[in-house]
């Protein structure tokens, strides 16, 4: 093959979840049109649910693309935001109706899960535990703490004006943006960024680059654990109540958003605009069967298939490369 | 006598119960090829860990110049002007040349008041040391990933990477292994320039050839200690090959001729 072809090709399969993005609109809004005569994007109410329904798992997702570029996982992320959304129910209930009240209950509530975070650090960079194992003994500790903290209801219902401000609206969606950002400065920019490619490509080569891998891969599990603390928080402020089970179906959805959006499990490669491309190509897929009125239950199949098909593109780029 | 640039007195460490070195001692002047030589096993590698920071010896010394020094982490022998080539060429497959060459030690530039990485700076220093190297990189792929290299192109960023930074001492694990004829002799001819310049070059290797090409000096270690230490021009072939084998070795093949 040429260098040209080549260079396209490397190019589209770079691009290809962008453009299966914008395939997916144009399909929910031919469809919209043809069948029922509205619009599916042009629609504020869609356009709403869509970033709310991708905020949380996305929330999940940014602190998971830092893990999974250190060829980590973190599976523990879904019961840690459970756990904190239990926890910032709780924390805020004592404070009754008013709004300062978050303004302690949320910083100590991120604390709280940053416990798990630390722990799951410390198993994996310190006494060398795989990551798989080490957060899947978390998932089940901060199952079992979310649940116990929540007492007998499960859920834990709380009216706070300043959580209803949190969750109204627009609002989670503009926080996760903003948090997206900050994280995408800080992966692409900053040397912080540059060592957590640098280890996730050859942690030994960081290592002897004097890189301290240990310290980096346990701020890296807490950076996880954060922004499942945060995506608790924001679910709690919209449903008004916190559950234990809130993440479990986001833990999911969280990794797929990474792979997606084109990082590789076995480290060293994606980054956060892909994985912001990611969770909206899977949100735009559950939302989009639900408005053109297909049954539930397709949603995982399609899910399911997307994710095996940007699994199938990111070997086909390994082998392009190798052919460079 | 000048003083020797780098110094190892002594030097012994512990794995659990092995002994991996034993009172090892060598030095190396400046504009001087030392090999390194040794069978697999005889502590080679563990004694380069030590010199380069990253491990530390249980017992014995290190001097920098005639003065003893304490190395924490390989930033700290690095900051000595103590760079070290490992055998894997301890590249991120994953980063590109110019990340490679400042990995660890990146060029900063402040945007919002914070520091990010200068990366136009570190394109620049990576096409300046591949060209002072003689090295062909592509322009399109000096922005890719290094694992799109070939071994030689791979082993120039290696020690690109350790010039860039002024090396006083270079240490290299078997720079030739991976490579092939042509590519080697240009690495020799790279150590050759580099010994002219002034820098002391600690050479490991399992080529004799190579060794009695370029080395003024050489160091045997067998089982952990230093079984010996000749001068290039004073020496040959057979004999260092039986000490670092040993004389028992030696022995069961008969008499030396």
């Amino acid at each position: 093959m040429d260098n040209s072809r080549l260079d396209r090709l490397a190019l589209i399969s770079k691009i290809w979840p962008w453009l299966f993005l914008c395939a997916l609109l144009v399909f929910f809004e031919v469809w919209a049109r043809i069948s029922d005569h509205r619009s599916f994007i042009f629609n504020a109410y869609n356009l709403q649910s869509i970033g709310l329904a991708a905020s949380a798992p996305l929330l999940l997702a940014i602190g998971q693309t830092f893990v999974i570029i250190t060829a980590g996982i973190d599976l523990s992320v879904g019961f840690v935001m459970g756990l904190a959304a239990v926890c910032i129910a709780q924390f805020t209930i004592p404070g009754g109706n008013a709004p300062w009240v978050v303004l302690l209950s949320i910083p100590a509530t991120i604390v709280v899960c940053l416990v798990p975070g630390f722990v799951n650090g410390v198993l994996i960079a310190r006494l060398g535990v795989p990551a798989f194992i080490g957060t899947l003994g978390m998932y089940g500790v901060a199952r079992g703490v979310g649940f116990l903290a929540a007492g007998s209801g499960m859920t834990v219902a709380v009216n706070n004006a300043g959580l209803a401000w949190l969750g109204h609206g627009w609002t989670p969606v503009v926080l996760t943006l903003i948090l997206l950002l900050v994280m995408h400065f800080i992966l692409s920019k900053t040397r912080f960024g540059q060592y957590t490619y640098a280890i996730g490509g050859n942690p030994q080569s960081a290592v002897r680059a004097g890189i301290n891998v240990r310290r980096h891969l346990v701020v890296i599990y807490l950076i996880a654990a954060a922004f499942a603390a945060v995506g608790g928080i924001v679910y709690t402020s919209r449903f008004a109540a916190g559950a234990a089970n809130a993440g479990e179906p986001m833990l999911l959805d969280s990794i797929a958003a990474v792979v997606i959006g084109g990082a590789s499990l076995f480290g060293g490669t994606g980054n956060v605009i892909g994985t912001l491309i990611g969770a909206l190509i899977i949100a735009v897929i559950e939302f989009g069967l639900v408005f053109i009125d297909v049954n539930a239950f397709w949603q995982f199949i399609v899910v399911g298939i997307v994710i095996i098909m940007s699994v199938l593109i990111d070997q086909y780029k390994e082998r392009l490369g190798g052919a460079q | 006598m000048s003083t020797p640039i780098l110094e190892a007195r002594d030097i012994s460490i512990r794995f659990g119960g092995v002994e991996a070195l034993r009172r090892v001692s060598l030095h190396v002047m400046p504009g001087e090829v030392l090999a390194l030589a040794g069978d697999n096993g005889a502590g080679k590698s563990t004694l380069i860990k030590i010199i380069s920071g990253v491990y530390h010896a249980d017992a014995g010394q290190l001097l920098f110049n005639g003065t003893p020094m304490q190395l924490r982490d390989p930033q700290d022998a690095r900051a000595q002007g103590i760079e070290t080539i490992y055998q894997d060429l301890a590249l991120a497959d994953n980063l590109d040349v110019g990340s490679n060459i400042f990995l660890g030690r990146e060029p900063v530039r402040r945007q919002f008041g914070i520091q990010v990485i200068d990366r136009e700076r570190m394109a620049q220093v990576a096409r300046e040391v591949l060209e002072r190297l003689d090295i062909v990189i592509p322009a399109r792929k000096l922005r890719g990933p290094v694992k799109m290299l070939s071994g030689g192109q791979r082993q120039a960023i290696a020690i690109g990477r350790a010039i860039y930074w002024n090396a006083h001492v270079l240490i290299m694990d078997e720079p030739t292994a991976a490579l092939g004829v042509p590519e080697q002799r240009k690495v020799m001819e790279l150590i050759a320039a580099l010994k002219a310049q002034g820098v002391a070059v600690i050479l490991i290797s399992h080529n004799l050839h190579d060794i009695f090409a370029i080395a003024d000096r050489i160091v045997v270690l067998r089982r952990g200690e230093v079984a010996g230490e000749r001068l290039v021009a004073g020496t040959n072939g057979d004999e260092i090959v039986r000490l670092m084998v040993g004389d028992t070795y030696a022995d069961a093949r008969g008499p030396a001729h």
